[in-house]
């Protein structure tokens, strides 16, 4: 068995001390910075990316994956007990994790979310090694032509879900495109946009973008809010695992949940939001058995299926990174940049050229799921008290972990100033009402779709029906379109919008 | 006109400006043909697409806005300022400003400023707090940052370290 081999190797490679240690630190530090009420896991990704500088690519994977998924955590924690979702894909889970919270149930809310998140991540695991091998062999037989319509596919896919209006969020990313293009071009070495200042000419770093908008931008905005609005449950949480009830409760919960998640996350665009809308409202579509509390009002399936969702659907949305390259969504392009950070281009030559890499790689996010269950969950307490520490304490920090984080990318104080103009931008978007994830993730694509549009009119010689007269193009193209019309027509427009409101 | 949608409105105008900025810039670059674009042709094509997209936004913002008007609200300038101003002077004072002769601090100091002046962007605002807070920093910053990450920075100001 080839499955069993590659993952031998993988948790071979990760299964050091020494690794372990770095997926813990990870987990910890993940978890430490995302629990803090209005930094999403993309801002708390960036802010500790200069922590794994130091280290060998493969330590710095692993302890990348760890504070990928305490970020994760952290988000669902201040989500069910601050009623603040850290990010889109835990909205869902503030509907009955914060009742929960209210009845006194933190604790088997917090579980319930962590073992849910735990046994997805598992099964989001083995379909990512799985899939990784033979959707290799898909992406060799990719030309530029192919890449660019699955770009432009994964970008639909990114705006479906994108909460608000369509055509913001497709502005966004073309925003976020011709960022990307600042800097110098490869083909003629031009600076572009650059405006003769030296540093914009090695373009505009992806983790400034990032800090300044979900940061700073974030930051702005928690602060134009009154301190009093704000209602923290600091009571104390003492049953932290959930009754046999509960357990009988969300298994089922949890494995539908997985089964949503795992099949949404591989679709390009990123399934993790939709996985937990939808995973939410199957559940709710399910009777409730007697003596059950109704949805909304704290009832543990709400928490774990959506939770379980989310997280298989995160795990899966490697696979399409880690075999084609394309980030599926913001967390993921943050991904891409960390990797390149360490010299790791992200796509199909991975697995081949670097197969314990590779492999490492699938293992440290198993042993990031772990490291969440194992020490998180007894630590859930400490987590509870970092949310009384008043955010007048916190804020300072925050800046100032995201000042160091930006100055250590590269040593040198004009990162400083590009991310206090983005985060002025970042407090624009946010009052305009305009999603930034999006344009995180043209940016980092940008210069990728660039490429493969050159290349593969430079093939066709100019000719554009290149894109539609190549079956594998035209396929991906016809997917988007479908997307597009999909979601454009009434009846579906209506119920998106139905279901963004209820956020 | 009635505007319906204020950030539908403004977003869009924004956007107009932004994709047009973009496109302008683009035309300075070489062209050329789809078969060998120049370092313009994507840039340009994008930047007209988001000038399109962004009057699209404004025109749908004049003719059909959501329920409650929406509103864009009374902007944050006292977080806003401080905070941005809070980033600004953490930068001036770990780096200096070699151009008009600002000495480098280093990261002590520049933390001790960045505390103080993010601290006055909330609603309480108590002196003594803020020293204990930047304290603690300054303590938390140098034992993982500088002991145990060991990345590069000037921690003291270089008129002292020379």
């Amino acid at each position: 068995m080839d499955l069993i081999n590659n993952l031998t190797l993988g948790f071979g490679v990760a299964f050091t001390f020494q690794n372990l240690i770095y997926a813990f630190i990870g987990c910890l530090l993940g978890t430490l910075i995302g629990v803090l009420p209005g930094l999403g896991p993309v801002a708390t990704i960036a802010m500790l990316l200069p922590a794994t500088y130091a280290l060998p690519p493969l330590a710095a994977l692993i302890m990348l994956a760890g504070i990928y998924y305490g970020a994760q955590y952290g988000g669902s924690t201040t989500a069910i007990l601050v009623n603040l979702p850290g990010e889109s894909s835990s909205v869902v889970t503030v509907l009955d994790g914060y009742q929960m919270a209210r009845k006194g149930r933190a604790g088997p809310a917090l579980a319930a979310a962590g073992l849910g998140s735990f046994f997805a991540g598992c099964v989001g695991t083995l379909i990512l090694a799985a899939f990784a091998a033979p959707l290799t062999e898909v992406a060799f037989k990719f030309g530029p032509a192919e890449y660019f319509s699955l770009m432009i596919l994964g970008l639909i896919g990114a705006v479906v879900l994108a909460s608000g209006s369509l055509l913001k969020a497709v502005a966004m990313i073309v925003l976020g495109l011709l960022l990307g293009l600042v800097g110098t071009d490869v083909n003629s070495g031009v600076a572009r946009f650059s405006f003769d200042i030296p540093e914009l000419t090695d373009g505009i770093g992806f983790i400034v973008i990032a800090m300044g908008v979900f940061g700073y931008g974030e930051i702005i905005q928690n602060l134009s809010h009154s301190e009093e609005k704000r209602e923290v449950f600091t009571g104390k949480v003492t049953h932290i695992y959930p009754s046999m009830e509960d357990f009988k409760r969300m298994t089922p919960a949890v494995l539908r949940g997985t089964a949503l998640g795992s099949a949404l996350g591989i679709l390009p665009g990123g399934g993790a939001l939709l996985a937990a809308f939808a995973a939410y409202t199957i559940e709710k579509k399910t009777k409730l058995k007697p003596g059950e509390v109704p949805f909304g009002q704290g009832n543990i399936r709400g928490v774990a299926a959506p939770e379980s969702a989310n997280n298989a659907g995160s795990q899966t949305s490697f696979i399409p990174l880690l075999t084609l390259g394309i980030p599926p969504n913001a967390v993921m392009a943050l991904m891409v940049g960390a990797m390149t950070i360490h010299n790791i281009q992200p796509g199909p030559q991975v697995m081949t050229s670097n197969p314990e890499l590779f492999w490492g790689l699938i293992a440290s996010m198993w042993i990031g799921n772990l490291m969440l269950v194992v020490l998180n969950l007894p630590l859930i307490g400490i987590w509870i008290k970092l949310l009384t520490v008043p955010y007048r304490w916190l804020f300072p920090a925050i800046v100032l972990f995201c000042a160091i984080g930006v100055y250590s990318t590269n040593n040198n104080t004009w990162d400083i100033w590009m991310v206090a103009l983005f985060g002025v931008i970042g407090y624009l978007f946010i009052k305009l009402g305009t999603e930034p994830a999006p344009l995180l993730l043209g940016f980092i694509l940008g210069p990728m779709m660039e490429e493969n549009l050159r290349r593969a009119l430079l093939l066709s010689r100019g000719d554009w029906s290149v894109f539609v007269t190549r079956p594998l193009s035209a396929g991906l193209l016809a997917a988007a379109f479908i997307l597009l019309v999909v979601v454009l027509s009434p009846s579906v427009k209506s119920k998106r919008e139905e279901a963004f409101v209820e956020e | 006109m009635l505007i319906k949608s204020e950030k539908d409105f403004f977003s869009g105008l924004m956007f107009t400006i932004v994709g047009g900025a973009f496109a302008f810039g683009a035309t300075t670059y070489n062209i050329g043909t789809g078969a060998r674009m120049g370092p313009g042709y994507f840039p340009l094509l994008l930047g007209i697409v988001l000038a399109i997209l962004g009057m699209i936004i404004t025109a749908q913002a004049l003719i059909s806005g959501r329920p409650g008007g929406d509103k864009i609200g009374a902007f944050a300038w006292r977080p806003l300022c401080f905070i941005i101003g809070a980033n600004l002077l953490f930068g001036v004072l770990l780096g200096g400003l070699p151009s008009i002769g600002v000495p480098a601090m280093g990261l002590i100091v520049a933390i001790y400023g960045l505390t103080l002046v993010a601290s006055l962007a909330g609603e309480r605002f108590n002196f003594k707090e803020v020293l204990i807070v930047a304290t603690v920093l300054a303590l938390m910053s140098y034992g993982a940052f500088i002991m145990l990450l060991k990345l590069q920075f000037p921690v003291w100001p270089t008129f002292i370290t020379g």
